[in-house]
């Protein structure tokens, strides 16, 4: 019996649609998804997945059915059917793909405005502080004296200055610290924002850490407690604000399994938000090329339940008092970058001793 | 003439001396023949294929393993840096100006390119800026920022390495710029009479939409360099943020142009293999217009969407909506593209020859590479995997999928027109066969690395993703192993290969309707067109090329060396003759 080609037609288009289905959302290519925001990218990657199957299937298919069946026999020298066009069949191949990649888009718009992408959130909470200040040991620290004072708050200048106030971090900052923006917009525009969902919109943060970025290390300093580590701790299920800079060239904050990530622009200041929601030790990760041992700046990710969270503080604030007091024994400018990296290159770990001997 | 008086032409000894040759010290020196010219381009670019191919294989032999055990990292940084250089600015773009130099003349019918000491200039500041690059390898300060450049990361690295990639770029934009007016004006004022623009082949529509997309683009790559250069070398801050600039400036200057970059390298070859599918599936192309207007569509749109590699970096939110619907919208006339070549293929008397199979293979894997690169236009999913392997993977896809494969098409497709003999088919499969096979093997895997966590750019990385990394390496040997067919074949055809005739495709634009090699300026005589380029399977269209050689007496006239005469034996179609 023949079977008609209407039929076939609808029998390859069911069996393309469940393969897509199939595929989509059994295709393994992600690692584990560790926050809320996280969760919600995978859908989207997922439904990117069905309907690019379906498109791969279809187009490799017609390729490889047209170049088998339609190949010319020897001898034959005639030429093929001169179709030239058809106007209805072109009209819903320009058509359909719009209609695709519309649809990817609102779906795009959507998650990335349920990650808060758009949350404006806290211009207006920031708090007010001087123009500059004055660093124990240390002239007027980084302002750019050059621009016009603002009768605006700065921003940036005043995340600058907060993160000054560490004591660790002025321990890598140096002479030639750079500026942030004197004029730059304010946060959440130029720096952008992946964080605060629609409904915590406005309201800032239950944790927030500091991320400092520089040649080949991760710091991290919470401002509540003024604790400064190589390895970023945070507690489940509370929404964290990441505010980072970097200070000598662009790194880049990623973290696979939260799906997040953001430059640490020097010069600027940037945020992310997210909310942990898996308990495990994951990685953090420098996207942007920042010199030969890129690939060696990575630093320990923690989330933890609140418990061990509260514990680790309580470790930290006591380690914190006794490095302050130590002095830097070696001085890194007579090392040479292996030496310099030998410990990170050895286990890719950045252990919090480390960071007193880096220097710019 | 007619196309019907011309091919009977093509075949009459021609009045000219010695048409078409030349010695071989020609493709030495200062020449203004736009098919030396045209040569010259792509015998040059091969050889910086070639050169950026050791280093991608240099590259990926360090990723075998985990662990930084083959060059140190700084060697690493310069290999992959000069491995990207090389092969946008000194392979591919170079390329499709070697095909568009040789073919458009041709095609339009025109004797020479309007400006042809202009055009031996462009083509004369590429190897200077080739050897320029390279010799920062020797001086040992090779630029190791990545392709991109970024400062500060720039500004801090090696001065001298940086200060040459810089010189060396601007050279190759130059370049491209000159080269990029002469086809502008030679398509618009140099065509025959009879053409007008609805008539011209589409490779010729395509160059029209890369040269029109250099031209507005090229510019603002230079003025971010030069003042990348102010700040390397003059201590001005532009980008510098110890003295206030701003990084993220540089990123917009340099991805304005480095966005459309990738449609300049794509375009002239979306233009070959819309010559190439109608010839040898021998069916008029379908939808002509829209291919034609799709290339304009993706020019335009091309220099719009830029900001796509900036929405991890500094963007505002509402900013990254504008540049993700404007990067999807392109897919809509790529698409157009695509499902017209497959049309075009459908029915059609498919002619599976070395030509054919990559123009297929282009398909195929640009789709894979088209594919990725939406889901990469979706923010919050660009996000996670910017700067990662599936970027490096999506990429390779649409350059070396698209792109290479586009030029071995247009290579084993002309080369019967550039040289008078036919390639060894045999081989020219081989090549193909290990191409593909070298190809999925070394970017598929990529997709998975990217996903799961592994960023771009590490000499180093973590352990748990060995055995992909290994199937890459691999695959990229087999890459590296399958151009040697190609260059023993295309040398050996060249000087010894089966003679082709002036038509061995019976095709019916006008680069067909001269001798092969053609005569220096052309054509005898001005050229009338008697049939549309692509009028396969209609009536005028076979009065115009004969199938057999009426007169093969004649072909084996004084300049039968040069001639390349049918054989008055063999069949019509190459394929057969064996």
């Amino acid at each position: 019996m023949k079977i008609p080609s209407s039929i076939w037609t609808l029998l390859i288009g069911i069996v393309l649609t469940l393969a897509s289905l199939w595929y989509g959302q059994n295709h393994g290519l992600l690692p584990a998804a560790a926050t809320d925001e996280a969760v919600l990218v995978d859908g989207l990657f997922n439904a990117m997945m069905i309907v690019s199957t379906g498109i791969f299937l279809l187009v490799e298919g017609i390729l490889i059915y047209s170049a088998f069946r339609y190949r010319r026999r020897a001898g034959d020298n005639e030429d093929g059917p001169p179709v030239e066009g058809n106007i209805p069949l072109e009209i819903l191949w320009t058509a359909i793909p719009a209609i695709i990649v519309i649809g990817i888009s609102v779906y795009s718009f959507d998650v990335y405005n349920e990650i808060g992408g758009f949350d404006p959130h806290s211009i207006h909470e920031a708090p007010m502080s001087q123009e500059s200040m004055a660093m124990p040991g240390t002239a007027i620290a980084a302002t750019l004296s050059d621009t016009p004072p603002d009768t605006e708050p700065n921003l940036n200048q005043e995340k600058s200055d907060e993160a000054m106030q560490d004591p660790a971090t002025a321990e890598v900052r140096n002479a030639d610290q750079i500026p942030q923006l004197r004029n730059a917009p304010g946060v959440g525009s130029v720096a952008p924002t992946i964080g605060g969902t629609p409904e915590k919109a406005g309201k800032p943060a239950e944790l927030q850490v500091n991320v400092t970025g520089l040649q080949y290390a991760w710091i991290f300093t919470y401002p509540e407690t003024g604790i400064t580590t190589g390895e970023m701790h945070v507690p489940i299920g509370r929404e964290v604000q990441i505010s980072m800079t970097a200070n000598d060239v662009i790194h880049a904050f990623w973290v696979p399994e939260f799906r997040l990530k953001q430059d640490a622009i020097p010069g600027r200041q940037s945020e992310i938000r997210f909310t942990p929601q898996k308990v495990g030790d994951y990685v953090l990760i420098c996207a942007e090329l920042c010199g030969p041992y890129h690939g060696a700046m990575r630093a320990p990710v923690v989330v933890e339940p609140q418990e061990a969270f509260d514990k680790w503080v309580q470790e930290q604030l006591v380690a914190s008092k006794e490095t302050l007091n130590q002095a830097i024994a070696v001085n890194p400018a007579d090392l040479s970058p292996h030496e310099f990296l030998a410990p990170y290159t050895k286990d890719m770990g950045i252990k919090p001793e480390i960071l007193h001997q880096v220097h710019h | 003439m007619t196309q019907a008086q011309l091919q009977e032409a093509a075949n009459i000894p021609a009045l000219l001396e010695e048409p078409g040759v030349r010695k071989w010290q020609d493709f030495f020196g200062f020449q203004t023949d736009h098919k030396v010219i045209g040569i010259q381009y792509l015998v040059t670019s091969f050889i910086f294929y070639c050169i950026g191919g050791v280093m991608a294989d240099l590259v990926r032999t360090e990723l075998r393993t985990p662990e930084v055990d083959f060059v140190t990292p700084e060697v690493y940084n310069s290999l992959f840096t000069l491995h990207a250089t090389i092969m946008i600015f000194l392979w591919i773009v170079p390329a499709g100006a070697g095909f568009a130099n040789y073919l458009i003349p041709l095609m339009i019918g025109a004797k020479d390119m309007a400006f042809p000491r202009l055009n031996a200039v462009a083509f004369w500041m590429i190897p200077p800026a080739g050897v320029l690059l390279i010799a920062s390898l020797v001086v040992g300060d090779a630029p190791d920022a990545g392709w991109t450049s970024y400062p500060p990361l720039s500004l801090v690295t090696g001065q001298v390495g940086e200060g040459i990639w810089i010189m060396s770029v601007l050279l190759l934009g130059t370049s491209s710029i000159l080269g990029s007016i002469n086809f502008l004006v030679t398509l618009i004022k140099m065509r025959i009479p009879s053409m007008d623009i609805h008539k011209m082949p589409l490779f010729c529509w395509a160059m029209f939409a890369t040269s029109c997309l250099v031209l507005v683009s090229t510019p603002v790559l230079a003025a971010g360099l030069i003042l990348l250069a102010f700040d390397l070398i003059a201590g001005t801050t532009f980008f510098n943020p110890t003295g206030g600039g701003d990084p993220v400036v540089y990123q917009h200057m340099f991805w304005f142009y480095s966005h459309p970059a990738v449609y300049i390298m794509i375009l002239p070859f979306f233009g070959a293999i819309s010559e190439i599918i109608p010839i040898h599936s021998r069916k008029p192309i379908f939808g002509y217009k829209a291919i034609a207007y799709s290339s304009l569509a993706i020019s335009f749109l091309g220099l719009i969407v830029w900001a796509h590699h900036m929405f991890t970096s500094g963007i505002p939110g509402w900013l990254r909506m504008f540049f993700m619907i404007t990067t999807m919208i392109i897919a809509v006339p790529t698409g157009i593209k695509i499902f017209s070549w497959l049309a075009t293929m459908w029915g059609g008397k498919i002619q599976l020859n070395s030509a054919m199979l990559f123009a297929i293979g282009f398909v195929g894997t640009f789709v894979i590479g088209g594919i990725s690169g939406v889901m990469l236009a979706a923010v919050p999913f660009d996000i996670h995997v910017h700067d990662t392997y599936f970027v490096v993977a999506h990429l390779h896809y649409v350059l070396f999928g698209g792109s290479v494969l586009g030029i071995f098409a247009a290579i084993y497709h002309w080369f019967p027109k550039m040289t008078g003999r036919m390639v060894n088919e045999f081989w020219g499969k081989v090549h193909f066969a290990l191409t593909i096979v070298g190809l999925n093997m070394t970017f598929l895997p990529m997709h998975k690395l990217g996903l799961m966590g592994m960023n771009r750019r590490i000499a180093q990385y973590d352990p748990k993703f060995t055995t992909l990394n290994e199937i890459c390496t691999y695959g990229s040997y087999i890459l590296a192993i399958s151009t040697f067919p190609f260059i023993i074949n295309a040398i050996w055809s060249w000087l010894y290969g089966e003679k082709a005739g002036n038509n061995p495709w019976r095709a019916l634009t006008l680069e067909w309707m001269t001798t092969s090699p053609p005569a220096i300026e052309n054509f005898d005589q001005t050229p009338v067109l008697a049939t549309g380029p692509y009028d396969y399977g209609l009536e005028h269209a076979n009065e115009g090329v004969p199938l057999y050689d009426p007169n093969p007496i004649l072909s084996g006239g004084p300049n039968s060396v040069l001639r390349a005469e049918p054989d008055p034996a063999v069949a019509a179609n190459p394929e057969d003759r064996k």
